[in-house]
């Protein structure tokens, strides 16, 4: 297609578009979503995005429980979240249609594949008269477009099979999305070519469809305009995208890397966890083992092992496995061995929602234990920062010999946002010493000042112990059930995690000033959120600040002192007030919650809405 | 693993300091002195020895060995020693387990080592009984078994060890027994000798809660006429007086007497064949099968690549096909742009 032909059309300059792409699991939308994302991020725009896919594989053709999307906000400004509401809505089906609508702006396009508007489909999603003639068109610029028909025709000299055309529908879809939106498609013509490289007939097929959906934006008469949205302004640097699972897995090589230690990760397949060991896995080359375990205690059990042999052990899960973890993740606190523990949460309790995000294990990871056992916690706030995170829960785990929970959830695990690419020089040190001195040698010796016992690796001569679950004698390490002994080892667990608040950075606003009328507090994957939020509130002229917890045990020491240099406190999240409950606890501040457990991310418009009735 | 003089080391050596604290009289005591006799003449440094446990009375055998040692959780040592071993290969994994911890809330983790030859020895104490927890049946107590928990007789069908091992893959089957440390000792030896997971189960004595629960194979009197000492290529004999043996009659064995000269018909062990059937028809006897001897000895040894082994195997090709590797290469992988 030449230059001209596409200007044809007026452009008209946007600053930002949220859209999504809905259908059946089976029409192919998150790649279709994944290839718009590419495209987008190579002409230079922020942006972020949500995958959305049912728990159930392939659910019945049609029906709502197997509808699958995949949203994406991008921008000429820097932008934090997914975007709470649609500017596009492209609708497969009518299921699509009926799941999705709901978040479709008044005004907003909404461009339908009539074809799959048929009486059964109708019927599957539970519509009695078909909505397109229902006065749809008075809240909503309609696209009615026989995408089917349309794939067909591009299709009807090849002579494929009906299944192979019908498959390819989903690229007529996307090519019509770059030309609304002006996006090149150089990168999924090469990747198309990359994938079907070997079935030319199907790699023609499907380079066909894709330039007839863009060229039908062109030439038909619905469309008068398309539109453009200019590069944003972003720090310098090399990008890539990146999702929050693929940053964990080059946060854990780094942290091998960064260490010299061996990374074993022990794991058990479960949702929305699993692609961090499917990832990792393939890092053989670099010396990381991987283990997938016979269940999720196994898989901790062995992450164990491999800590007390001298390497790093990581397991990866979600908040059932946690459960299941939960006596190991102890043995690793009173043996004072090395250990992530990954919890990618998902929506709960029990099987809850396995595809949905949800926040709801904070507490799990603070006191899921029997007894007094703390563990630090850090918590990713966004895609990338999943990789410096991963960093932070290594650094604190070896330097003060703990198990350390990593909070990631299923929202960052599959959304994806541009990755500045940091430089290996940039990177963290993280010092690892294992105790090779046998003079004076006890296994329970500890660091003064962080009060670490020292890490020896089997094999070493002269420096044979025994660590045990049993609690044991200060120093000594042998089993002891002496009352005053056990208070003091109580209280030594509890002061080494304690400590670690000397070794973490304070907390400081992101947006607005150190003092002011309210805080909005947050930790993890709400930070896009609280930011946009906070950006809004800040042009509206309140005093307002937002602040956000990697960190949430220990806190950072200037937190109580922080919070108290505002009148109210907000903290938003994905549960009934996880963190609020912690602040409230410790600090004694009557902190004020926002709490929508959707399953969802939080919406901006929701923190603003609470937000200013609590600044009246 | 690296090989020292095998004269360096005595048993002391691989005692601790620590008291031991089973109560006098109990079987543990005579496997952990036939542990520790074995150790110095396996040829391997003290230092590559560690023993991993779980939760029992027998799980508190790496309390009382000089050598590295994990005190872990309930029904969990092979899943840690799996971590251990696949670390650092070049140790010497050791598992002590019992009839509770490696059968019933672990028994899950104990099929899945065997299958996957973890490369370790699992000494696995059979008392027929929860000693630590005060006397409850455990999964090999027998039907109609009176204990605190079962007052009117147990009603569960009791489990097999070796049957399990053997179903699972074991590519080293045996079996021991507390009272014959000689024996024992030549057992653990072949164990420490064999690459793979190395199972043997030892007949534990315990007086307080389950006593003479194995007098048949080890009361003077009767214990020839109940037991069976295998030795590979050699016919199943037994009797005071070797006056009987064993035949298969189809897949059944049964006792001949051997008085009337009939050797030839009697079953001769094999501990190197891959077939499966062989062992698990001998470790059947006498546990599921009343009225016929219990086997002793090696019920089946056979080689087959470690896990340890395939994994470093596969890491060795890894490595070789992206000799080129680094971290820089993996963060700047896929499609990356520049801003300016």
């Amino acid at each position: 297609m030449t230059l001209t032909e596409e200007k044809l059309k007026k452009i008209e300059t946007l600053e930002e578009a949220t859209i999504r792409f809905a259908g059946d699991s089976g029409d192919g939308m998150q790649l279709t979503g994944g290839q718009f994302t590419n495209a987008t991020a190579i002409v230079g725009n922020d942006l972020s995005t949500l995958p959305d896919f049912p728990a159930e594989i392939r659910a019945p053709a049609g029906s709502l429980a197997g509808v699958s999307g995949f949203q994406i906000h991008f921008s000429s400004k820097d932008i934090h979240t997914p975007g709470d509401a649609l500017d596009v809505l492209v609708a497969m089906n009518p299921a699509a249609l009926k799941a999705n609508l709901r978040d479709l702006k008044p005004g907003g396009m909404l461009i339908v594949n009539t074809n799959a508007f048929t009486e059964t489909n109708l019927k599957k999603a539970g519509y009695d008269k078909n909505p397109l003639d229902d006065g749809l068109n008075q809240k909503y610029q309609v696209f009615s477009i026989e995408i089917s028909r349309l794939t067909q025709l591009a299709l009807e000299e090849m002579k494929l099979p009906g299944k192979i055309v019908d498959r390819s529908k989903n690229l007529f879809a996307l090519g019509l999305m770059y030309w609304l939106y002006t996006r090149p498609m150089e990168k999924t013509i090469e990747w198309l070519k990359k994938k079907f490289g070997d079935k030319p007939e199907i790699l023609e097929a499907n380079l066909k469809v894709l330039k007839a959906g863009y060229h039908f934006g062109e030439t038909t008469e619905s469309f008068i305009s398309h539109y453009e949205i200019k590069q944003a302004k972003i720090i310098p640097g090399k990008y890539r995208n990146i999702t929050g699972n693929e940053a964990t897995v080059l946060g854990m090589l780094a942290a091998s890397q960064l260490t010299g230690l061996t990374i074993f990760l022990g794991s058990y397949p479960i949702t929305p966890a699993s692609d961090i060991l499917h990832e990792l896995s393939k890092y053989k080359h670099f010396g990381i083992r991987t283990f997938q375990a016979e269940d999720e205690i196994a898989a901790v059990g062995a992450a164990i092992g491999a800590s007390f042999a001298g390497g790093l052990g990581v397991t990866t899960t979600s908040g059932p496995g946690v459960c299941l973890k939960s006596e190991f993740i102890n043995l690793a606190v009173k043996t004072e061995l090395p250990l992530i523990i990954c919890d990618i949460q998902r929506g709960g309790p029990s099987t809850g929602l396995p595809t949905k995000t949800e926040q709801g294990d904070l507490l799990q990871a603070m006191f899921g234990r029997n007894s007094e056992s703390p563990i630090p916690i850090v918590a990713a706030a966004t895609p990338g920062d999943c990789f410096d995170t991963m960093l932070e829960a290594v650094r604190l785990s070896v330097k003060y010999m703990t198990p350390v929970f990593f909070m990631s959830d299923g929202y960052l695990a599959n959304g994806s946002e541009p990755w500045k690419i940091p430089q290996i020089y940039e990177l963290p040190k993280i010092e690892v010493k294992f105790r090779t001195e046998k003079n004076g040698f006890y296994p329970y010796l500890r660091d003064e000042k962080t009060l670490a016992r020292s890490w020896v690796k089997p094999g070493e001569a002269g420096l044979e112990h025994v660590i045990s679950g049993l609690e044991t004698e200060q120093n000594t390490g042998k089993i002891s059930y002496d009352p005053t002994n056990h208070d003091a080892m109580i209280k030594i667990r509890a002061e080494r995690i304690a400590r670690i608040a000397n070794d973490i950075p304070d907390i400081k606003p992101i947006f607005g000033e150190i003092k002011g009328d309210l805080l909005i507090l947050g930790w993890g994957s709400t930070l896009g959120s609280i930011d946009a939020a906070t950006e809004k509130l800040l042009e509206k002229g309140y005093k307002v600040t937002n602040a956000h917890l990697r960190h949430l045990n220990p806190f950072p020491k200037n937190l109580e002192s922080f919070l108290k240099n505002f009148k109210k406190v907000l903290i938003p999240e994905v549960n009934l007030g996880q963190l609020r409950m912690l602040i409230r606890a410790k600090y004694l501040i009557d902190a004020q919650g926002l709490n929508i457990v959707g399953g969802q991310p939080l919406k901006v418009n929701a923190i603003i809405e609470l937000a200013e009735k609590l600044l009246k | 693993m690296a090989i020292t003089e095998q004269s360096k080391y005595t048993k002391a050596d691989f005692e601790s300091a620590n008291d031991v604290r089973w109560c006098p009289g109990c079987g543990d005591y005579a496997i952990l002195s036939a542990v520790q006799s074995v150790m110095p003449t396996l040829g391997i440094p003290k230092e590559k020895f560690v023993f991993v446990s779980g939760i029992g009375c027998s799980s508190r055998f790496p309390h009382y060995m000089n050598c590295y040692g994990f005190h872990t959780i309930h029904g969990r040592a092979l899943t840690v020693a799996t971590g251990v071993k696949s670390i650092n290969p070049d140790l010497s994994v050791w598992v002590i387990t019992g009839d509770g911890d490696g059968l019933s809330i672990g028994g899950n983790h104990f099929m899945h080592a065997i299958r996957r030859n973890q490369d370790m020895k699992i000494l696995l104490f059979n008392n027929k009984i929860y000693g630590l927890t005060k006397g409850q049946y455990s999964p090999t107590s027998e039907l109609g078994k009176k204990t605190k928990s079962t007052p009117f007789g147990s009603i569960d069908n009791p489990i097999n060890p070796a049957s399990i091992a053997i179903a699972s893959g074991a590519t080293f089957v045996a079996r021991t027994v507390d009272k014959n440390v000689k024996h024992m000792m030549d057992i653990l030896k072949r164990a420490a000798a064999h690459k793979g997971t190395a199972f043997i189960e030892i007949y534990q004595n315990c007086l307080v809660f389950n006593d003479d629960a194995f007098v048949d194979y080890t009361e003077k009197e009767i214990k020839d006429d109940h037991s069976i000492y295998l030795e590979s290529g050699k016919p199943l004999v037994f009797g005071k007086t070797h006056d009987k043996a064993i035949k298969l009659n189809g897949f059944h064995p049964e006792i001949i007497n051997l008085s009337n000269g009939n050797l030839k018909e009697a079953l001769v062990h094999d501990e190197k064949t891959e077939d499966r059937a062989l062992a698990y028809v001998l470790g059947q006897m006498g546990v599921e099968n009343e009225g016929l001897p219990v086997v002793f000895g090696v019920l089946r040894d056979i080689a087959q690549p470690t896990y340890q082994e395939r994994l470093l195997e596969q890491e060795k090709e890894a490595k070789e096909k992206k000799p080129k590797a680094n971290l820089e290469q993996v963060l700047n992988a896929g499609d990356t742009w520049v801003v300016s």
